[in-house]
């Protein structure tokens, strides 16, 4: 194995560019490193001025989502050995209006999550006093879809969120997926009420890429469809039965 | 400059923070509430949190059993009026959670279920699967969104503005465009969590570098407890990744080299097949890693490439059970160490996990600065005394984080609001400062990385699981020389935009603060308690010591050392026993 690797990284800076362009860096190609430990390397020894995020580095906060070679990954958990003898290439996500370097802004995310209300609604105020009871299988029903941590990946990957920014999108759907299938929640409705409107959830043409690019096995795609069922169902319901089907 | 007013003022994002905040919104509705934090605030590191939070549920459990285990646990160093609100408040706490969401795993019957885990008399650790912290904190976050909290995300706090002896505010940078702001406040909140970063293997994140402590420390509020720093026994050599206390209440083993279980000859009683409560492998924290340390000293752990390691077995656990209850584990080892447990043994070492020590606090999460207060890591109430038990920390962020919260609404609802003329000025001194020492700053030649690295190589050198008054020395001398070094460090990214360069240097200089808050405490502390062991002074000493070290900024920049008396209710000082006969 050869002891470096070409590292290219996408350099944007909002100040001086009107498009992102590509810096290599030699990097040692050590066997237990990250594409994150690269980047790290870069910035303690190379350019203090490269840019991106990164915290956890265990796979859990979700920051450190970039393009690797083109596909959408967490950095922190991909080996740079997999690209080796190299040059890899490591940009920013896509579809993301980019800040500098390889962070995007994710502000349209933060509120598309928000408008999905994404907490246990109670209609009837009630709690116990005790805990709700929830069986094991009950809480498998929903499990899958909590383990969004919210990287981003599914986003870039979405050709229709490419397209069409209004456009709910993966994560925030399977979010509030989680909660309609929660045993302790009765916000189903509402939740409907609000994403079968405009570009909610139609948009989406089924292909599978959030799916196939989650880092934690989340399965956004098959959210979608689910939305998708229900609001028909609904459509129907208030068609046929106008006097009160809901 | 821009500014923006709010009654309470949250910096930080994690658990306490949000805690606190949804607590301020459901204390008083009328209040402005604003949350300032360097990430989004579901990136903080209550994230990583993995084994589970400690609140009495079982019907064989008591109180009195979990206020014991703590304050023994924590080598009679806990506050012990603070340990009574702790587990009186944490069952209701814990419940809330579950109501609003929280994924927690259960019985075949559908309640709550609970495991052991070190140090713990009875069966009190809820937990979702491995992944307790970061269930807990999307919970936190995603019902946060329902208030009208206004969020300054991916916002560094820089200073603590304090105008008459009362806090009144912040500045901050506002990350993607760079811009100063000072955001003013009645009331100020930190939950910014602990300051692993100060150590070089830490189970912390990189965003883990005492912000909040040093922020408060530099306002004239004293840190207690600094020198009471956690290893947790297990973690990945190389990177530091956590691996749970979980794994060892599922019936783990931890073994040398020669596939002993060597915390038998550690005064932690003898090895069983199953999991023995408050025996061997759950033990406390403190006397495990003690135990590595003997254990390599007798030459009898691994050599690897990043120092010693044991082993963990999990083998014997089975497939199934490591999936249901130990994803999380197997998924990092496979990623990051190449090893699945279910086949193979997996190589951890003591790291940094846990600052016990911090912010000075009543237990309503009041400091001595009037306005300021504090919760989670980032503060010391006192509850986990000079030893924290595992899952004590996440009951601790909910506990707490609501009291601040609600103390913080109280006190708000009669403050006056700031007057601009006084902020504004302290404001626009400390944006030149940013200017003048950094960003327009040329001609430096000392390396932020290569700084951050010999500190964090002094400290795990001087003050780690060992220390001596020699040792401590030395290190302190190290970090003074680095700090005078800091004033040349080298500034390669003069941009405004998400400039990180600034930010890592912004943190190094808390970094160093922090560093010798916890010298100065663990030299002044001669008697080996908890987590603190001085090889100079093997035992503890009540007489003396009996008492929190309170550090405060003296007027050369420097620690002027204190002592408080530890708060005794109802169980006072005992031998620290574990094994069998615990």
């Amino acid at each position: 194995m050869a002891d470096t690797i070409t590292v290219e990284v996408a350099r944007f800076s909002p100040d001086s560019d009107s498009a992102p362009h590509y810096q290599s860096y030699q990097v040692p190609l050590r066997k237990d490193w990250m594409i994150l430990d690269a980047l790290n390397y870069i910035k303690d020894h190379l350019d203090g001025s490269l840019t991106f995020r990164w915290s956890c580095r265990m796979g859990i906060c979700g920051s450190c989502g970039m393009t690797v070679n083109g596909r959408e990954r967490l950095t922190c958990e991909t080996l740079l050995t997999e690209f080796a003898p190299g040059p890899v290439r490591v940009g920013a996500l896509r579809n993301f209006p980019i800040a500098r370097d390889l962070v995007v802004d994710m502000s349209d995310f933060m509120e598309k999550l928000s408008m999905v209300k994404p907490w246990i609604v109670r209609k009837d105020g009630t709690e116990p006093v005790r805990e709700f009871i929830q069986t094991p299988e009950q809480l498998d029903n929903f499990k899958q879809y909590s383990l969004c941590i919210n990287c981003m990946l599914c986003y870039s990957a979405c050709p229709v969120y490419g397209i069409d920014p209004h456009f709910t999108g993966p994560a925030a759907l399977a979010l509030a997926e989680r909660y309609n299938l929660d045993s302790r929640d009765q916000g189903a409705g509402d939740r409907l009420d609000i994403l079968s409107q405009h570009d909610g959830i139609w948009d989406c043409t089924v292909i599978g890429e959030c799916s196939e690019v989650c880092p934690k096995h989340v399965d956004p795609s098959l959210a979608i469809q689910e939305f998708k069922l229900a609001a028909t169902k609904e459509w129907y319901k208030s068609f046929l039965m106008p006097w009160g089907g809901k | 400059m821009e500014t923006s007013s709010h009654d309470v003022l949250l910096v930080g994002g994690g658990g306490a923070a949000l805690r606190a905040a949804i607590a301020v919104c459901e204390a008083n509705p009328k209040l402005s509430v604003g949350m300032i934090s360097k990430v989004y605030p579901m990136r903080s590191h209550t994230v990583s949190a993995e084994g589970g939070a400690a609140a009495v549920i079982a019907d064989d459990d008591s109180l009195d059993e979990h206020a014991y285990d703590t304050i023994s646990g924590g080598d009679w160093l806990s506050d012990q009026d603070a340990v009574e609100i702790f587990v009186n408040n944490a069952p209701k706490e814990m419940l809330r959670l579950e109501h609003w969401g929280c994924p927690w795993s259960r019985t075949p019957e559908g309640r709550v279920a609970v495991r052991p885990f070190g140090g713990m008399k009875k069966m009190r650790t809820w937990f979702a699967a491995d992944k307790t912290g970061f269930h807990m904190l999307h919970t936190l976050f995603q019902t946060s969104l329902k208030y009208p909290i206004v969020r300054y995300d991916e916002t560094f706090v820089t200073k603590l503005l304090i105008e008459d002896g009362a806090v009144c505010g912040v500045v901050a940078i506002e990350l993607k465009s760079g811009k100063v702001r000072v955001i003013s406040g009645k009331a100020v909140i930190v939950g910014t969590g602990g300051c692993g970063r100060v150590f070089p293997y830490t189970t912390n994140a990189n965003i883990c570098t005492g912000d909040g402590m040093a922020l408060a420390y530099r306002a004239g509020a004293p840190l207690k407890d600094m020198e009471m720093v956690q290893y947790h026994p297990t973690g990945l050599p190389f990177t530091g990744i956590l691996i749970t206390e979980a794994t060892r209440a599922e019936g783990g083993y931890l073994v040398n080299k020669d596939g002993y279980r060597y915390l038998q000859d550690y005064n932690l009683g003898k090895p069983h097949a199953e999991p023995v409560f408050r025996s061997m492998e759950l033990g406390p924290r403190d006397r495990l890693s003690q135990a590595f340390v003997k254990e390599m000293e007798k030459g009898r752990t691994v050599k690897g490439p990043y120092g010693d390691v044991v082993y963990l077995d999990l083998r014997h656990l089975g497939e199934a059970k490591i999936d249901a209850k130990l994803p999380m584990v197997r998924e990092l080892c496979m990623k990051y160490e190449n090893i699945d447990p279910v086949k193979e043994m997996i190589p951890v070492r003591p790291v940094q996990h846990y600052m016990m020590g911090g912010i000075h606090t009543d237990v309503n999460g009041a400091t001595p600065v009037k306005g300021l207060y504090a919760a989670g890591e980032v503060a010391c109430v006192s509850l986990n005394g000079s030893n924290r038990l595992g899952s004590n920390s996440l009951g601790e962020l909910l506990v707490f984080g609501a009291r601040a919260g609600q103390a913080a609404a109280e006190y708000a609802a009669g403050a006056a609001m700031p007057g601009s003329n006084p902020i504004l000025a302290i404001g626009s001194d400390e944006e030149h400062r940013i200017e003048r020492d950094y960003l327009r700053k040329t001609g430096g030649s000392e390396r932020i990385s290569a700084l951050r690295e010999a500190m964090q190589k002094a400290m795990e050198e001087g003050a780690g699981i060992y220390r001596t008054r020699d040792s401590l020395n030395t290190a302190a001398k190290t970090v003074r020389e680095l700090r005078d070094r800091y004033s040349a460090i080298q500034i390669d990214d003069h941009s405004r935009t998400f400039n990180t360069q600034l930010t890592s240097a912004l943190e190094l200089g808390f970094l160093f603060d922090l560093a010798e808050t916890i010298l100065a405490s663990a030299i002044g502390r001669e008697e080996s308690r908890g987590a603190h062991q001085r090889l100079d002074f093997p035992d503890r000493d009540d007489k003396k010591f009996l008492a929190h070290s309170m550090v405060k900024q003296g007027g050369d920049g420097h620690p002027v050392l204190e002592y408080l008396p530890v708060t005794i209710t109802r169980w006072p000082p005992g031998k620290r026993v574990y094994g069998e006969q615990s």
